[in-house]
């Protein structure tokens, strides 16, 4: 534990070198030129790890530029359990909120990539793990219903390591029934559902929303999962088999259709969006 | 997870227990003795009433949550055998295997054609080992939706009993997408053209009871919880400990009374006094008749209509603040 938090330190410490022209990567220990990094689309040059990036990073790497009209930005989170650990709930939020600009976690929006019309959502594994509460759900089942309104495709990429957010009790969990009934009636229209795991989608989201897409694509070392690997551990008593719950895991066992680069995911999803287009009813 | 349970009553039971060991040897005692102690023992028996009405009322979140638990609580297996006829067990998911830590099975209610879902935790140890102490794998979710579905055929309504303290957190559970099956199966559930009510009798632990808990009516019996996270990993995330898994069941908000507050469950069925597990048969009659009343209620409301009822259900479900409007 306290080896933990010195090697925490030391990595913060390397992060904050002014000028701050080179970089740690996680995944090779190698120290690795930033600038190479943010070209990549913050993936490492020398091993392909994928760092976490933004919702807003995300957006703009996937949607068209100047094509995204973001929606319902306006639902802010309550804290209806009155919910305190060590820190209170409210101030949770506040600091996430500092942390990463954002409102929520979730930001939802119509938008076009490559030209083609559709609702984009992304979850923020940095605000509060990306984990789904009331506002979440709602953003999330209301973008899906746009996308019904609009007729449009739907398409969302997951960052909720946290699942369904702890400090909101049941609500939080009845969002994961909720944004998988709205997922029911879009699958009714015929139009698809992408989804794009990415580092951590877990417990919650990954039990709903997260693998409910007509395809599963993922990033690739992304952990994905329904029970923490501390968890697992600590039930069955052993280690856990090598690359257990990573993206490569998982095709492995047949539970993601492809494991995608950064780089290449926005041309991919164009290319699936024009293979799997919405037909005319055929009964009527 | 590992709790030990020495002995079959809880601490805050112990006074009654005491008051009913007196009764009992009092009347042991006027029979073998042929003396007429029915006045005595008459007292002891409203005392005893009074003293459990006294108890039961003022129960904190985490000794519900210690009754949800009790090894002597009632389990599906024994609502099926007092609340339903006829039940005839249905085995299998068509893929993978038979889990045991969920039952299925055609039944009547009263009559009428049911298709019954419920966690099985077993009760002897090696019937728990058997069943995995309710905690499924995938197949235990895919098993529970292809009856579903079954029922969805022939149009019978589903009863489904949430008790568990989770869906199972282990290897092979991963690895054969214990996520995607709960995930699937709670879209499923919220399209069904059958009416479903559910009816967390015991442990509604996570999204492990939610797999087969998305209904048209969302029951709780009175000292049954249902909650988001385990009071125990709460605590463990919260404080690092285990230990304080009291607090955490305050914090919670995980009873059966804040969820009703909540409207996050539609109804509270009572247990008879001192708790279910104290009398199966009285709990059981209480299930029925709350079945009974609500199935009759879907009598002749077209699917389509239900189904979206269903999902308005869902959605009126969360609290947050927009601008101008304030959700209820
Ligand atoms: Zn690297």
């Amino acid at each position: 534990m306290v080896w933990k938090r010195i090697k925490k330190f030391a990595f913060s410490r390397k992060k904050s070198v002014p000028e701050g022209l080179w970089m740690r990567c996680p995944g090779c220990e190698k120290m690795v030129y930033k600038k190479m990094v943010e070209e990549g689309q913050m993936v490492c040059p020398e091993c392909n790890f994928h760092f976490e990036i933004g919702a807003r990073e995300r957006v703009s790497l996937i949607v068209d530029e100047g094509k995204f009209e973001e929606l319902f930005s306006d639902l802010e989170s309550v804290d209806p359990l009155h919910f305190s650990g060590k820190k209170a709930y409210k101030d949770r939020l506040s600091v996430a909120q500092e942390v990463t600009g954002l409102k929520e976690a979730c930001i939802i929006g119509r938008g076009e990539i490559e030209g083609k019309p559709v609702v984009f959502g992304v979850t923020d594994s940095k605000f509060m793990r990306g984990s789904m509460g009331s506002v979440v759900g709602e953003k999330i089942t209301r973008g899906i219903e746009t996308a019904v309104q609009d007729d449009r495709p739907f398409v969302f990429v997951s960052g909720s390591g946290g699942g369904a957010r702890m400090d909101e009790g049941m609500f939080s969990l009845i969002q994961m029934a909720k944004t998988s009934a709205a997922l029911a009636r879009l699958h009714e229209t015929g139009l698809v559902y992408i989804t794009v795991l990415t580092h951590p989608t877990m417990g919650g989201a990954m039990a709903s929303f997260a693998a409910l897409g007509d395809l599963l694509i993922a990033e690739p070392g992304a952990h994905i999962g329904f029970a923490g690997p501390r968890v697992i551990k600590e039930t069955v008593g052993k280690d856990l088999p090598a690359g257990f719950q990573k993206s490569e895991f998982l095709l492995e066992h047949g539970l993601i259709d492809m494991i995608v680069n950064r780089p290449e995911l926005k041309a991919t999803i164009a290319r699936l969006l024009d293979y799997l287009q919405k037909q005319p009813d055929e009964s009527a | 997870m590992a709790q030990t349970v020495p002995k079959n009553y809880l601490d805050f039971e112990k006074p009654i227990i005491e008051l009913e060991k007196m009764i009992e040897e009092l009347e042991t005692f006027s029979v073998t003795t042929e003396t007429d102690l029915s006045s005595q023992i008459g007292e002891l028996r409203e005392r005893c009433d009074s003293l459990k009405k006294d108890i039961f009322s003022k129960l904190t979140a985490w000794q519900r949550v210690q009754l949800a638990r009790h090894p002597n609580r009632p389990l599906t297996p024994d609502y099926i055998e007092f609340v339903f006829n006829d039940f005839l067990e249905l085995h299998g998911d068509r893929r993978f295997g038979d889990d045991k830590a969920v039952v299925t099975g055609l039944a009547r209610l009263n009559g009428r054609r049911v298709m019954v879902v419920g966690h099985c935790k077993g009760r002897a140890v090696r019937e728990k080992m058997a069943c995995n102490f309710g905690m499924a794998h995938p197949e235990g979710y895919r098993k529970a939706l292809h009856k579903m579905c079954l029922a969805e055929k022939f149009r019978l309504p589903v009863i489904t009993f949430v008790d568990t303290p989770g869906a199972y957190p282990g290897v092979g559970a991963e690895e054969r997408g214990q996520a995607h099956a709960i995930a699937e199966n709670i879209r499923e559930m919220s399209r069904l053209r059958v009416p479903i009510v559910t009816i967390v009798i015991g442990e509604g632990g996570s999204g492990g009871a939610l797999g087969i808990g998305v209904a048209d009516r969302l029951a709780i019996m009175e000292n049954a919880y249902y909650s988001v996270i385990s009071p125990e990993g709460c605590a463990s995330i919260l404080w690092k400990t285990s230990e304080r898994a009291e607090d955490a069941a305050n914090t919670l908000k995980l009873t059966a009374q804040d969820l009703k507050e909540f409207g996050i469950v539609d109804d509270i069925v009572p247990e008879p006094l001192g708790g279910a597990h104290r009398d199966h048969i009285g709990a059981a009659r209480s299930v029925r008749a709350y079945l009974e009343s609500t199935l009759a209620e879907f009598d002749g409301v077209p699917c389509g209509e239900l189904v979206d009822r269903r999902y308005e259900r869902l959605k009126s479900v969360g609290k947050y603040l927009e601008p101008a409007v304030v959700s209820t």
